[in-house]
């Protein structure tokens, strides 16, 4: 298998007046295609940042990403916005849905971005929502649906470009423990069926340990990378 | 990509914002309405004055003098006609016999069958045709309704009473603003001589309106009477120059209106920008979340501009509806001062500039958020943080859009006057007075910040913390509202000084009464008329008309013949009204020499003073010598001293004052002034005095204050009603951006509740957040209204401004009232429901 993802000496820092901050210290890892992998670590430790770093959000300091071959650092940022629609998949802890869309749009945007054949993307929605058992809401805006209701819909719209790397932050936080493992259940199926890399940040150790590998960061520093399973742990 | 994604978007992000966008559009319909309404208007007009050319004149060529003309004149003008008419016009008391009522009247005595375009507007419809034949008058209708008087009734002018056979509404080429010295009274010319009023000292002009001949060439015929013109000394106009001095006073009025009703469009710009930018920040989220799953930055700015773009259309294209509408009202405001029946059509040109104005304002003004729009992370999506989308900008970015704005107000206002020097100080005016509320805001937010007393109640420390905190309303309230007030305050002020100082109505030693035209034999018969109704004289000065024959050795012909002159056309050649006596009266001060009051020696040069204004008209000095014209007499001066006269109060006053001695055997006439106690011992006096000398004109100050009152109110209202558009404009960009931030006000409110605040805490909190609104706009708008009109009382008219308290204070109640108005409807129905049922709702 080949690496979809690939971090070099990744470092972000952040300037205060004189100070600076670093959140991310010279990280180094790649991921395979078709695995899971989850960034734990305690509060401020940086794994949001480096979600961001990851998926092309964010600019590093020093250091650099290569996502699915394309080294995003000299990259614009239309350019990354352009790679995120062809191979990315976000998942977010707040949902993030744009409240003036249906959960039906919502989910077909990244494909219209595309300039697909809308019949197209419908059907492939509509598809999707099913999946995800929200056939009948179709047509609710985010703020006539549950949290639960509303992280389904944003899997869905995760997974319609079929993305090769899925990066959800914190999927579960804003969730009930029986609608987080709903979603849990959903977004591993959905990786599974799609053979789609899975990128999750976490608190939760349950779920980082439904993933085939933990990276556990420490100050903005790796501070160990467990492949579980059949793989081997390295630090 | 496809771009077609963009407009869907934009239509579908639209769907849940559209209210709150139509306060925006609001803004732009009422500011393109008054464009459009203004600028049709003005298209209509200047459509109407070119048909109706000829009528403004009622004849090819009008010929005026305040003598005879001369018979070369007479000679030519016969040769160039086909048809001429002939008026003697003079002003002179009309006596109504049935109730006794008089009137100082403009009287036009006619002879001939002008007018030849247009006709008379009476009742009955063929009364101006006949009342030469049947030696009939016709009378101002306005007079007729006031004094209650039919067609049938009669009017005494002068010796001859007539039979009144029409009311007159109007006259080819005449506004009914010409009325403004008294009503117009058209009576035959034959005859006019046993009125007794054309040879006993009124002042005549004597008119000649000529149609031309087929084939006639108004430049030639205007070429040979300036020729003629050199040699006698007329006055003349024809239909290409009436209508090229028509046109241009209605394109002054309609180019102010214009710039005011341009200033609420502009005021909808900053209304749209403000609104935007609330819209913007609500949109941080959605726009984040796009540009995570692949939207470019150009097109997540190009959903914004779309929306921004289309309302802008949508609002344009109401308000060009609405402006059309208008436009029809506006012939009602302003016909008084319009000489030619306004036809209305749409004016597509109108229409369309207007649209193109508040598209191109919609955009323009939107474009300070929907830059920043490019310059949104989707990094926003996993960490949500306060943006400060202006800080988003760089600053080469917003001077440049400030330098767009800026072009494209001068480009608009150079496209209205056609005049880049105005234009440009246009902008640069509007520009000062922006900076100056913006610094006061920037005063107003940091003063909130520092002064809030720490013992305070926390409900006026929440509102006054509302002025400083992010999404504060205070810059965008100030700017627009402020604006606004300035304008409508600065007019308000103005008109209250401009009727301040002619309302010396009050003022009891001051003459309300003058009396002019009083003959010498006359003058002891109506002094004892004044004395037997108890009422005291308080001038009887006499009057020697004249004209200048020579000043410094040069005759008056030479010197105007001379191209490099520097006096005045109308000052060498006017007939002076001049008085003697010994010494000054108040309304004078001396300037410069020695005024000599008593000079007898007729071998030698005469002392004389002259007003400092004519000096410099007549380009002479103290010390040179004038010889004057005394009705065939030649009277050598000198002028030995000059003088400064108030001209604003209503007692005559003297270009050139003769010393005693010399002018008592000359011909002459009175004038009196005196004060009576009322209005009904005045017009009582002046019947008796028009009984016993019909051709004494008297001057009734209080009737001459209520008709310049009237009258300034008149074009006051039509200003007012243009810079109402302002007002309107301001209240809703407050109601805007009022309701851009409801949501966040709401779950402050919400919060505050869920922690505990009573109902009347939060209302209470809104309410001084509001007041002190309402308080900084109207105040700051104010001051600089105070200014700006002691800007204007100081440069144009010369008077010094006394702010008028009582109203201001009336327009700061009303102004904080309408702030607090607008602000609590903002909130209404968050206080009595549940705060989780408000949050979801609004979500």
């Amino acid at each position: 298998m080949s690496d979809i993802l690939q971090v070099n000496n990744l470092t972000r820092e952040f300037k205060s007046g004189n100070r600076t901050l670093t959140v991310v210290n010279n990280i180094n890892f790649s991921i395979q295609e078709n695995t899971s992998c989850a960034i734990v670590g305690p509060s401020g430790s940086g794994k949001t940042t480096l979600l961001g770093l990851c998926a092309g959000l964010d600019r590093p300091s020093s250091g650099n990403v290569i996502l699915n071959g394309t080294n995003l650092s000299p990259l614009n940022e239309d350019e990354r916005a352009a790679v995120r629609n062809k191979h990315v998949g976000f998942v977010f802890q707040t949902f993030q849905l744009v409240p003036t869309l249906t959960a039906l749009e919502n989910v077909m945007v990244p494909l219209e971005l595309r300039g697909e054949a809308t019949k197209g993307v419908r059907t492939r929605a509509l598809e999707l929502l099913k999946e995800v058992g929200l056939e009948d809401r179709s047509h609710h805006y985010p703020t006539q649906l549950s949290g639960g209701e509303q992280q389904r819909v944003a899997i869905a719209r995760a997974f319609i470009n079929e993305p090769k790397i899925l990066f959800a932050d914190e999927p579960t936080g804003n969730l009930d423990s029986e609608t987080g493992a709903h979603i849990e259940e959903l977004i591993f199926n959905l990786n599974t069926q799609l053979g789609t890399t899975l990128i999750l940040v976490t608190h939760d150790l349950e779920l980082a340990n439904k993933c085939s590998r933990i990276i556990k960061l420490k100050n903005g520093q790796l501070d160990s990378d467990t492949l579980k399973k059949d793989y081997e742990a390295t630090v | 990509m496809d771009n077609w994604w963009i407009f869907k978007m934009a239509w579908r992000d639209s769907r849940s914002n559209r209210k709150k966008l139509f306060l925006y559009m609001a803004a732009i319909i009422v500011g393109v309405a008054a464009q459009v309404a203004i600028t049709s208007f003005r298209a209509n007009l200047n459509a109407s004055i070119s048909d109706q050319a000829k009528e403004l004149l009622g004849a090819d060529l009008e010929v005026e003098r305040n003598d005879t003309l001369q018979t070369e004149v007479l000679t030519y003008l016969d040769s160039v006609s086909v048809a001429q008419s002939s008026a003697v016009s003079f002003t002179s008391m009309a006596l109504f016999p049935k109730n006794g009522y008089t009137r100082l009247s403009q009287i036009t005595a006619l002879e001939g069958d002008f007018p030849y375009y247009g006709a008379f507007k009476t009742n009955p419809l063929n009364a101006g045709m006949e009342f030469q034949e049947t030696n009939s008058a016709l009378v101002e209708k306005s007079i007729l309704v006031q004094f209650d008087l039919q067609p049938g009734d009669s009017i005494k002018i002068g010796y001859v009473t007539y039979l009144i056979s029409g009311a007159l509404q109007e006259v080819p080429g005449q506004p009914v603003a010409s009325t403004l010295i008294g009503p117009r009274i058209f009576i035959p010319k034959a005859n006019i001589e046993k009125t007794g009023l054309v040879e006993r000292g009124s002042r005549i002009e004597y008119k000649h309106y000529i149609k031309y001949k087929d084939g006639i060439e108004p430049e030639i015929v205007r070429e040979k009477l300036d020729l003629l013109n050199d040699e006698f000394d007329f006055r003349f106009d024809d239909v290409a120059e009436r209508k090229e001095e028509v046109g241009q006073a209605i394109n002054y009025l309609s180019d102010f209106l214009n710039l005011i009703g341009f200033i609420a469009l502009l005021l909808g710009g900053i209304g749209v920008s403000s609104s935007i930018f609330v819209y913007i920040r609500q949109k941080i989220n959605t726009v984040a979340v796009l540009r995570c799953v692949g939207v470019s930055s150009n097109q997540a700015m190009g959903i914004y501009i779309i929306q921004a773009f289309s309302m802008g259309l949508i609002g344009s294209a109401i308000g060009a509806i609405l402006g059309t509408i208008i436009q029809l009202y506006l012939p009602v405001l302003v016909q008084d001062f319009i000489p030619v029946d306004i036809s209305l059509s749409i004016s597509w040109f109108s229409v369309f500039t207007g649209v193109i104005t508040g598209v191109l304002i919609s955009v323009i003004f939107a474009l300070f958020p929907l830059l920043a729009v490019r310059k949104i992370s989707p990094l926003f999506t996993l960490r949500s943080s306060e943006v400060n989308l202006f800080g988003l900008l760089r600053r080469s970015t917003r001077a440049l859009l400030i330098g767009l704005v800026a072009v494209f107000t001068t480009s608009y206002a150079w496209l209205m006057l056609n005049n880049l020097i105005a234009a440009v100080s246009f902008t640069l005016g509007l520009a000062f007075c922006l900076l100056l509320l913006l610094g006061f805001s920037t005063l107003v937010t940091k003063l909130a910040r520092k002064i809030i007393p720490k013992g305070w109640s926390y409900e006026w420390r929440q509102g006054m913390a509302n002025l400083y905190r992010p999404n504060n309303q205070t810059t965008t309230l100030l700017l627009t509202f402020g604006l606004g007030v300035t304008l409508i305050s600065s007019l308000y002020l103005t008109q209250d000084m401009l009727l301040g100082t002619i309302n010396f109505e009050s003022e009891d030693d001051l003459p309300n009464l003058a009396l002019f035209d009083i003959q010498y034999d006359q003058n002891q018969g109506l002094n004892e008329i004044i004395r037997d109704n108890g009422l005291e004289i308080i001038q009887n000065v006499p009057i020697v008309t004249m004209r200048v024959q020579n000043i410094n050795g040069n005759d008056v012909q030479d010197i105007l013949a001379d191209t490099s002159r520097q006096a005045r056309r109308w000052a060498l050649t006017r007939e002076y009204r001049s008085t003697y006596r010994d010494s000054l009266v108040d309304t004078e001060t001396l300037n410069s020499g020695t005024f000599i009051g008593m000079h007898t020696d007729l071998d030698k040069a005469i002392p004389i003073s002259v007003d400092i204004g004519l000096m410099e008209d007549l380009n002479v000095e103290l010390g040179d010598t004038l010889i004057w014209d005394v009705q065939g007499i030649p009277l050598k001066s000198y002028i030995a001293s000059t003088r400064t006269i108030n001209w604003s109060t209503p007692q005559p006053n003297f270009f050139v004052v003769f010393p005693s001695g010399i002018l008592e055997s000359a011909p002459q006439f009175f004038a009196t002034t005196l004060n009576t106690p009322d209005r009904s011992v005045s017009l009582d006096l002046q019947r008796q005095i028009v009984m016993a000398y019909p051709n004494v004109s008297a001057i009734d100050v209080g009737q001459i204050l209520e008709t310049v009152r009237a009258f300034i109110d008149k074009i006051t209202f039509v200003i007012q009603f243009i810079g109402l558009f302002s007002i309107i404009t301001g209240l809703i960009v407050l109601a805007g951006s009022a309701a851009t931030s409801r949501f966040q006000r709401i779950k402050e409110a919400v919060l505050l509740r869920t922690l505990g605040a009573s109902k009347k805490q939060v209302i209470k909190i809104q309410i001084i957040e509001y007041a002190l609104l309402g308080i900084m706009a109207a105040l700051t708008g104010l001051i600089l209204s105070v200014g700006a009109s002691y800007l204007i009382g100081y440069f144009y008219f010369d008077i010094d401004f006394v702010p008028n308290f009582i109203i201001l204070g009336t327009e700061i109640v009303i102004l904080i009232a309408l702030v607090l108005i607008i602000g609590l409807l903002n909130t209404r129905g968050v206080h009595n429901k549940p705060p989780l049922e408000i949050l979801r709702s609004e979500g």
